[in-house]
């Protein structure tokens, strides 16, 4: 039995709007072991975001607790969070977030540059294998605004990965993306699984489900299906048998 | 987080928006070049005031008949005629800060050399009028004592003067002039001194002993005035105390009775032009300062603007984990990064146009250094003082709510 990562313990979060509470999250308990792929699904609003934001400490559970590491977020402080995002969490976003006008290498580095840890060298270093690792070796002084979406989208992961993190989230990592860059992304994660990362994926597309070791389905922010795939589909399969596009 | 990796933050970001971050520093850039051009031309003019009245001789006092004209008043010629020789006498020898003085007697008139002609006045001095007017001998000599004795017709002319006279460049020493009909021998010429602050030719003057010019042209006995200078500069004023009370008691005037005579220092002079182009200086500075103040103003706006403009950037970089600090920190260094390359241009630019100025309208100049490390001051203080506010907003926002903002 691999090590569990995440424990969430009854977790509860509400937003006051005006007058009214909206209960986006109405008691979900789960762990999460090292080296899963898990899928988190629901329609929308269903609470996957705000789920997936607690998960990455961008956000704190109104009830609830959260250990990461077996260690309590809700006792650390907004700073403690910062720097818990930095060196153990990466986060892949539906709309890249990369930096304008900014080239792929420079994008990559981001992170490693608020970690003074981290020499300028060693920065480089890591953000060239990070990309390496996502398919971009030939891409790295490419600027953003000069990539197509699947390229872009690699960045981000290769951004996520750089800070070497014991957890990967994406919101809607494919939502972008047209069908078949959709699944060179997701070859891209099972790479990345293969290689023994824990991986939460966010998406509203049940077919994607089919390439994860896990799946966790929401509904009205509650857990109502948590099943463990155990024929999980090869999406570079799926990807060859596509109809080959010609323009 | 390290300073070197919040700088490097701050540059990358800031050469991703060049046209910004330049317009940004357009106002820093005015606003500190105005500064500095106009203080340069300020302290230029002051200056040069200055080393004009210097010239003319800065511990210099004059002593005039007549009392002071108030409201444009014209004297009677009786009150014209109050100084005497011996109001000269003593004050050369009965005062303690006065070194040199001379008395003067003038007449204007035509010099006549052969053909040419040329119209003028004579001053009568004596020898300490030299010194007293910063006056040097070119070639030749000053007349001496016994030549003022004897009221000799011996005179020192300037070049202006010899330029008319002697067209043809003949050697003026020795030649026989014609003022009023009464011949000079040229003794002495003068060195060139060009034009004063009031556009005065100070070449354009004849020098005769006092008694020649009273005798033989005037015909008078009393002189038209004194001049004096004072063993030091900061002894005008105690010179000038101690000549008006000499000559009151001299001219036996009651307590209750006004000068019939006025005495003015130079450094009264000075002091009244300095603090005039003083007054020009702040004005100047004043005006400069204000577009500096708008050039922040302008930070303020472009930060606040770039902030919002940003806030998906801001909400990605702390989920990456910047702390808000981080981000307040590399706002600020953007805004200080973008006033200090403003201030730096602006010093180049303004002293490129403090130049131009002296340049294309030959006004005096003066760069002041002090001004270029306070529009510096000033413009970093801006950028923290202006970029305060849109970094503060920009560190306080919540990741969540800034990485959904469209
Ligand atoms: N900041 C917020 N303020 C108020 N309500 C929110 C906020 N974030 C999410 N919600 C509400 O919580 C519910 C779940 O939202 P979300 O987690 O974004 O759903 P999903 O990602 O599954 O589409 C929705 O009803 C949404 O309106
Ligand atoms: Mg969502």
């Amino acid at each position: 039995m691999s090590k569990s990562i995440i424990r969430l313990d009854n977790i509860k979060r509400n937003f006051q709007v005006g007058e009214e509470t909206v209960h986006a999250l109405r008691g979900v308990s789960f762990n999460i072991n090292e080296g899963e792929f898990v899928t988190i699904m629901g329609t929308s609003g269903s609470g996957k975001s705000t789920l997936l934001n607690l998960l990455g400490c961008l956000d704190t559970p109104t009830e609830g607790e959260y250990y990461l590491d077996d260690i309590a977020v809700s006792t650390m402080d907004k700073n403690e969070r910062s720097t818990l995002r930095n060196r153990k969490i990466g986060f892949v976003f539906q709309s890249y977030n990369l930096l304008a006008k900014t080239t792929a290498l420079e994008n990559v580095e981001l992170p490693l540059l608020y970690n003074p840890t981290i020499s300028t060298k060693e920065r480089r270093e890591k953000a060239e294998k990070a990309l390496e690792a996502v398919g971009l070796s030939d891409r790295l002084h490419h600027k953003s605004n000069q990539m197509s979406g699947g390229q872009m989208q690699r960045v981000a992961i290769a951004r996520a990965l750089v800070n070497d993190p014991v957890l990967i989230l994406a919101d809607e990592a494919t939502g972008n993306l047209d069908t078949r860059t959709a699944y060179e992304i997701m070859v891209l994660f099972q790479e990345l699984y293969k290689k023994g990362r824990t991986i939460i994926f966010v998406t509203h597309n049940p077919e994607l489900a089919s390439f994860t070791s896990r799946n966790i389905v929401l509904r009205d922010g509650k857990v109502v299906k948590d099943t463990i795939n155990e024929h999980i589909e090869s999406a570079k399969n799926m990807l060859d048998n596509l109809p080959k596009q010609d323009d | 987080m390290n300073i070197g990796n919040l700088i490097k933050i701050s540059l990358r970001a800031l050469s991703n928006n060049k046209l910004r971050a330049f317009l940004t520093m357009l106002g820093i850039i005015i606003g500190v070049a105005s500064v500095i051009t106009m203080l340069a031309i300020g302290q230029g003019s002051k200056e040069s005031i200055r080393s004009q009245i210097s010239e003319m001789g800065s511990n210099m006092i004059m002593i005039q008949p007549g009392a002071d004209m108030k409201g444009g008043v014209r004297q009677s010629s009786d009150n014209m005629q109050t100084l005497k020789l011996k109001d000269f006498n003593d004050i050369c020898s009965n005062t303690t800060y006065i070194s040199k003085c001379s008395p003067s007697v003038a007449s204007s008139g035509q010099f006549i050399f052969g053909a040419n002609n040329y119209p003028s006045s004579i001053s009568g001095v004596n020898a300490d009028y030299m010194d007293i007017r910063k006056l040097t001998i070119e070639d030749g000599t000053i007349f001496n004592e016994q030549q003022i004795a004897s009221a000799a017709k011996v005179c020192i002319v300037g070049k202006t003067v010899i330029k008319n006279l002697f067209p043809n460049g003949e050697e003026p020493i020795g030649k026989v002039i014609r003022f009023n009909k009464i011949p000079f021998t040229i003794i002495g010429t003068l060195k060139a001194k060009g034009y004063n602050s009031m556009g005065m030719d100070q070449d354009d003057i004849v020098l005769a002993p006092y008694t020649t010019v009273q005798k033989r042209v005037l015909a008078i006995t009393y002189i038209q005035g004194i001049f004096a200078s004072a063993i030091s500069e900061d002894a005008t004023t105690n010179a000038t105390t101690e000549i008006k009370a000499l000559l009151r008691s001299n001219h036996k005037l009651k307590d209750t009775a006004d000068d019939d005579f006025n005495v003015r220092s130079q450094q009264e002079l000075s002091t009244m032009l300095t603090s005039t182009t003083d007054m020009m200086t702040i004005l100047l500075a004043c005006i400069a300062g204000i577009s500096l103040l708008v050039g922040g103003i302008g930070i303020m706006n472009i930060m606040y603007v770039s902030v919002k403009e940003r806030t998906r950037e801001i909400g990605l970089r702390m989920s990456i984990g910047a702390k808000g600090r981080d981000i307040l920190s590399q706002f600020l260094i953007e805004a200080v990064l973008i006033s200090f390359t403003g201030g730096i241009i602006g010093v180049i630019l303004g002293i490129v146009s403090s130049f131009m100025v002296k340049l294309l309208f030959s006004w005096p100049i003066s760069i002041q250094t002090y001004s270029v490390f306070l529009s510096f001051l000033v413009c970093t203080i801006t950028g923290v003082f202006f970029g305060w506010y849109p970094a503060k907003n920009a560190s306080e926002l919540d990741p969540i709510e800034a990485l959904r903002y469209e």
